[in-house]
């Protein structure tokens, strides 16, 4: 009993959308004595943005891409194919790995992550629901952009340095083909000088502008609706579109 | 002011107009010549004095005439001529007076003077010009219409909600039309209306024919209010694609209410047809959108007739569409979003603006008269009114759309990622207002259709009511409750970035979850464009990713400035060389630019900065082009921050301490303090010379009225402050900065000769190449001092 009990504080911790009053009353029913495969959880209602089926998709998914184990390592998502293509691959890949992502954030990285912590990470796109307060909004915003901000921040000291801008521009920016490099430093440059200005309004006369850091960033991006646009569809789909 | 005192003339334009048409032309005619305006050949003999001493008219056989008339000859272009004349000084008379417009739609208006000329004609027993015929709607009117918004259509945000956008255009139409169409026929059969011979054909006619939406009125309500963009782009796709479901279905019903008995066969054959004329148009319209951009690829040498290839196309996808009875609306605007990209990146800067007004101007025209012409006809053709049938169509009309809509959206939302809310829903039912394809498709019916003018009435009536009450009254009522909203100014580089940075990452998780959404389509596609595409389409082809385009155009802008401070004014040039050897010692030569280099790279400059408004305004109102005053706002504060970047330890000044008396600029303070003060011997004459050039060259970049100054207050506050403090402070202020763009441009100058791509990769290298001029690299003002 003590397990299912274990199971349930991480579970409501890992997932927030499970601590919402429909949630609870979910995982209330989950029995599974053994480690938690959230799997068996009882949905929740459906109007609710994720779905037992939903995490059944995923489930599904995390068994096929660590074939059959219980845990993933990197080496699983670089044998992804379609990701191969992807210009900020090692970022993405990055993020499965990385502490500050999991529910209660946490430091460092990773090797290799359970269920739990790909769930938690594939959680930061979850889509809006339909009826949001504005700081329902907001907080989910202020999650979505400390995603991103983490993408960023690789040293993990809470401001993104030139260095770090400039890599993560260079990244975007290799697929691209005939772009050198110095335009990826120049438009970083350029982009810096332009956070410079947009936060400067803020900034004491003492101080120096020596990163973004996160409010910087939240100001930086602040017309830019991200609630709306980082969502991934799969939490909406269902198992037989999704799966191959 | 101004406009009250403009305003009677405009209206004295407007009569003088009315009374041109309205009796050919008067003016020229001595009134025994005109027995009426189609009294065929007039001749009008030479020696003709008004108080003469001849008693009588020479026999005139003889003569050479000296002054003839032929009106008949002249009489269709001229008078069309006149109507369209007439209906342009309709507009401007509107738009003098600003307020109107925003409450009150453009289309009331047209129509109600419309109404106004009707009224004065039919108090005269003047017909009006029998212009609009079926041909003549389908074959001129209608394709500039449509072209206008296919050509303008923000493919982006269209492209991610196409299975909205068709769903509601295809699946709306149809309910609107078999809705209507069915309680119609219904409802004739009740013997009090006294319209039992309307049979169900003709009312499905009927049907299809008013429930063509045509929300233009409140597409500009949406932007002023800027709803969210999901709203919008339905709305817009809607208006845009109903156009077609009903032309086609009109067509289609056009042919069955002729029949004598429909089979169950012929249902399903009109549903196959449906799918061909569909589908068949926009293979028409790719196939021309293709070759018309594989064409613009060889016109660099003929500039003249660019734009010409642009139209000739896209008629000839409309004609060849019409020639095989496929959807002619589809092809023109499928062939307007396929050659658009391709097209405007071939073309010359000039071109592209001369395509872009042409299209707009044509559109706008088009529909201007078909609403005034609305107007007119109201009052001048005979109405057959039925109260029952009227008011039912009404009732109809507003109900299947607002059910549609509430059923549609439920249909729809579980496959949307942002489902519409109810108060989305109400826009869009509220904003189905009727329009100019209605109008003109009723009034177009074959004249064996029995009841063509109870129909002609019930269609006016309908948008008569639709256009005034909805139209006036929607923009309050979006206003009050409501509606989500969407910024759509996102032209800093970082929100690029960060768009392309959540792109990408969106689409790494798809592949991690392994699944395909638009952004794996997307990725497909735009490797597919680049690749192959690109790479036949267009002339000089460099795969360019959207960031690098976005800072390249606010780079060259920045450069163009700099290069108008060098040649609009003469007098700055040779202070900016004294400023220039002076610091640098050995300085390179400065070199007189030439005249054709200058234009050759404003062209490249200017058409750069036209693919950022491609980019960015995708939102454009049916009557107004693409407003570029939001783009040039964002270019002067970057080319601000540029231009600070510049000048060596100018980020000091803009970051450090130092940066705060910057912006205030307490008097008395000097905050030049590393710049050697020589410099003020030698250029302090100079400098107040092109010191004088600045305030002609501020109101150019004036920055415009705006709607978000979170983001653009830097460059604002520190125009604010220079004009307000002392004038020795500007000048102390001003030196280094025009020092350091003088070092700039000079050392740009020798190498302008090259090829333009060359110039533009250096202008991009630049920074990074020389430490000294980039604060950025200089490590220590980005870390905190500890």
């Amino acid at each position: 009993m003590e397990t299912v009990s274990r199971s349930r504080c991480r579970t409501s911790r890992y997932f927030p959308w499970l601590s919402s009053p429909l949630g609870a009353l979910g995982v209330g029913t989950a029995r599974e004595p053994k480690r938690i495969t959230p799997v068996t959880i009882q949905c929740m209602d459906s109007n609710d943005t994720v779905s037992c089926e939903q995490i059944g998709v995923l489930h599904k998914r995390f068994k096929q891409l660590s074939h059959n184990e219980d845990t993933l390592r990197r080496e699983h998502f670089n044998a992804i194919h379609d990701l191969a293509w992807n210009p900020i691959r090692a970022q993405i890949i990055e993020a499965f790995f990385d502490r500050r992502n999991l529910i209660p954030p946490g430091e460092g990285s990773m090797e290799e992550i359970h269920l739990e912590e790909f769930l938690v990470v594939m959680s930061h796109f979850k889509p809006p629901s339909l009826s949001m307060t504005d700081e329902e909004r907001d907080s989910v915003r202020r999650e979505k952009l400390r995603f991103l901000f983490n993408m960023h921040d690789t040293d993990n000291d809470g401001t993104i340095t030139l260095e770090e801008y400039r890599h993560v521009v260079e990244e975007l920016l290799s697929r691209s083909g005939h772009i050198g490099k110095e335009t990826a430093v120049s438009i970083a440059d350029a982009a810096m000088l332009e956070v410079a200005g947009i936060s400067m309004g803020h900034m004491e006369p003492d101080e120096f502008y020596e990163g973004i850091t996160f409010e910087h960033f939240l100001k930086l991006l602040n017309s830019f609706e991200i609630e709306a646009k980082m969502n991934v569809r799969f939490l909406n789909m269902n198992a037989s579109t999704v799966c191959y | 002011m101004d406009p009250y005192l403009r305003r009677p003339r405009d209206v004295l334009l407007l009569l003088c107009a009315v009374s041109n048409v309205l009796h050919g032309c008067a003016g020229e005619i001595p009134p025994q010549a005109t027995p009426g305006a189609g009294a065929g050949r007039v001749t009008l003999l030479p020696p003709i004095k008004p108080d003469g001493p001849q008693a009588y008219p020479e026999p005139a056989k003889d003569n050479l005439p000296v002054f003839t008339m032929d009106y008949p000859r002249i009489q269709i272009p001229f008078e069309i001529t006149l109507w369209v004349l007439l209906a342009s000084f309709a507009k401007i008379g509107f738009h003098v007076y600003n307020k109107i417009t925003v409450w009150v739609p453009e289309s009331c208006l047209l129509i109600s003077i419309g109404l106004i000329v009707g009224a004065i004609m039919h108090s005269v027993n003047e017909e009006p010009p029998a212009v609009l015929t079926g041909n003549v709607f389908f074959l001129y009117m209608l394709p500039p219409i449509v072209l206008d918004s296919g050509y303008f259509m923000p493919t982006g945000p269209f492209f991610e909600n196409i299975g909205t956008v068709l769903w509601f255009a295809v699946a709306g139409t149809l309910w609107n039309s078999v809705g209507i169409g069915m309680s119609l026929f219904a409802i004739c059969q009740m013997e009090a209306l006294g319209v039992q011979d309307i049979n169900l054909q003709e009312n499905l006619l009927f049907a299809a024919i008013i429930s063509a939406v045509d929300p233009v009125a409140v597409l500009s309500v949406f932007e002023d209010a800027s709803v969210n963009e999901q709203l919008y782009i339905v709305a817009f796709g809607e208006c845009l694609f109903n156009d077609a479901v009903t032309v086609v279905l009109y067509n289609m019903f056009n042919f069955v209410a002729e029949m004598p008995a429909v089979e169950p066969a012929d249902v399903f054959l009109g549903v196959a047809r449906f799918f061909v004329v569909g589908l068949g148009g926009m293979a028409f319209g790719a196939l021309f959108g293709f070759v018309a951009a594989f064409t613009t690829r060889f016109t660099s040498k003929v500039r003249e007739i660019e734009p010409l290839f642009i139209f000739m196309y896209s008629y000839l996808a409309y004609l060849v569409a019409e020639l095989f009875a496929l959807s002619s609306i589809m092809a023109i605007v499928t062939c307007a979003v396929t050659m658009k990209y391709y097209v405007e990146e071939n073309v010359s800067q000039r071109s592209c603006t001369t395509i872009r007004h042409v299209v707009k101007m044509l559109g706008s025209i088009s529909e201007t008269l078909i609403f005034f012409f609305l107007g007119v006809v109201t009052v001048t053709t005979e109405h057959e009114w039925n109260w029952g049938f009227i008011l039912f169509t009404l009732l109809f009309a507003f109900l299947w759309r607002g059910l549609g809509v509430l059923l549609l959206t439920q249909i729809i939302n579980p496959f949307r990622t942002i489902p519409f809310n109810l108060k989305d829903q109400f826009g869009l039912a509220y904003g189905g207002l009727r329009g100019a394809i209605s109008f003109a498709l009723a009034f177009t019916l074959p004249v064996n259709i029995g009841r063509k003018q109870l129909f002609v009435t019930a269609t006016i009536a309908v948008i008569i009511f639709t256009v005034f009450l909805q139209g006036i009254s929607i923009r309050p009522l979006i206003e009050y409750i409501n509606v989500r909203r969407t910024n759509r100014n996102l032209d800093t580089i970082n929100a690029e970035i960060h768009c392309r940075l959540m792109e990408h990452t969106i689409a790494g998780m798809e592949d991690v979850c392994g699944q395909w959404s638009r952004f794996y389509w997307k990725d497909k596609f735009m490797k597919f464009n680049s690749g192959i595409l690109r790479r036949i389409l267009i002339r000089d082809n460099r795969a360019e990713s959207s960031i690098v385009a976005l800072y390249k155009k606010l780079e060259l802008q920045s450069a163009m400035e700099i290069l108008d401070t060098l040649s609009g004014d003469v007098s700055a040039a040779p202070s900016l060389v004294y400023l220039q050897e002076e610091k640098k010692g050995p300085a390179k030569p400065k070199q007189k630019l030439l005249a054709a280099d200058l234009r050759s790279m404003r062209d490249i400059l200017a058409k750069n900065m036209y693919k950022i408004r491609q980019r960015t305004t995708s939102y454009t109102s049916k009557h107004a082009l693409p407003n570029d005053s939001r783009t040039k706002e964002i270019l002067i504060r970057r080319h601000s921050s540029i231009r600070r970047s510049l000048r060596p330890g100018s980020f000091q000044t803009t970051v450090v301490p130092k940066s705060h008396k910057y912006f205030s600029l307490p008097a008395g303070k000097n905050l030049d303090l590393n710049l050697p003060p020589v410099r003020h011997i030698h250029t302090d004459d100079h400098e107040t010379m092109s010191e004088s050039s600045f305030p002609a060259r501020r109101p150019r970049f004036a920055p415009p009225s705006r709607s978000s100054s979170s983001r653009a207050g830097l460059p604002l506050r520190r125009l604010d402050t220079l004009e307000e403090v002392p004038s020795v402070d500007i000048l102390d202020e001003r030196r280094p900065r025009r020092g350091q763009s003088a070092t700039r441009s000079s050392s740009v100058e020798p190498r302008r000769h090259a090829d333009p791509t060359e110039k533009e990769k250096e202008d991009n290298a630049d920074p990074p190449d020389d430490p000294t001029r980039n604060p950025l690299l200089r490590r220590p003002q980005w870390k905190p001092k500890k």
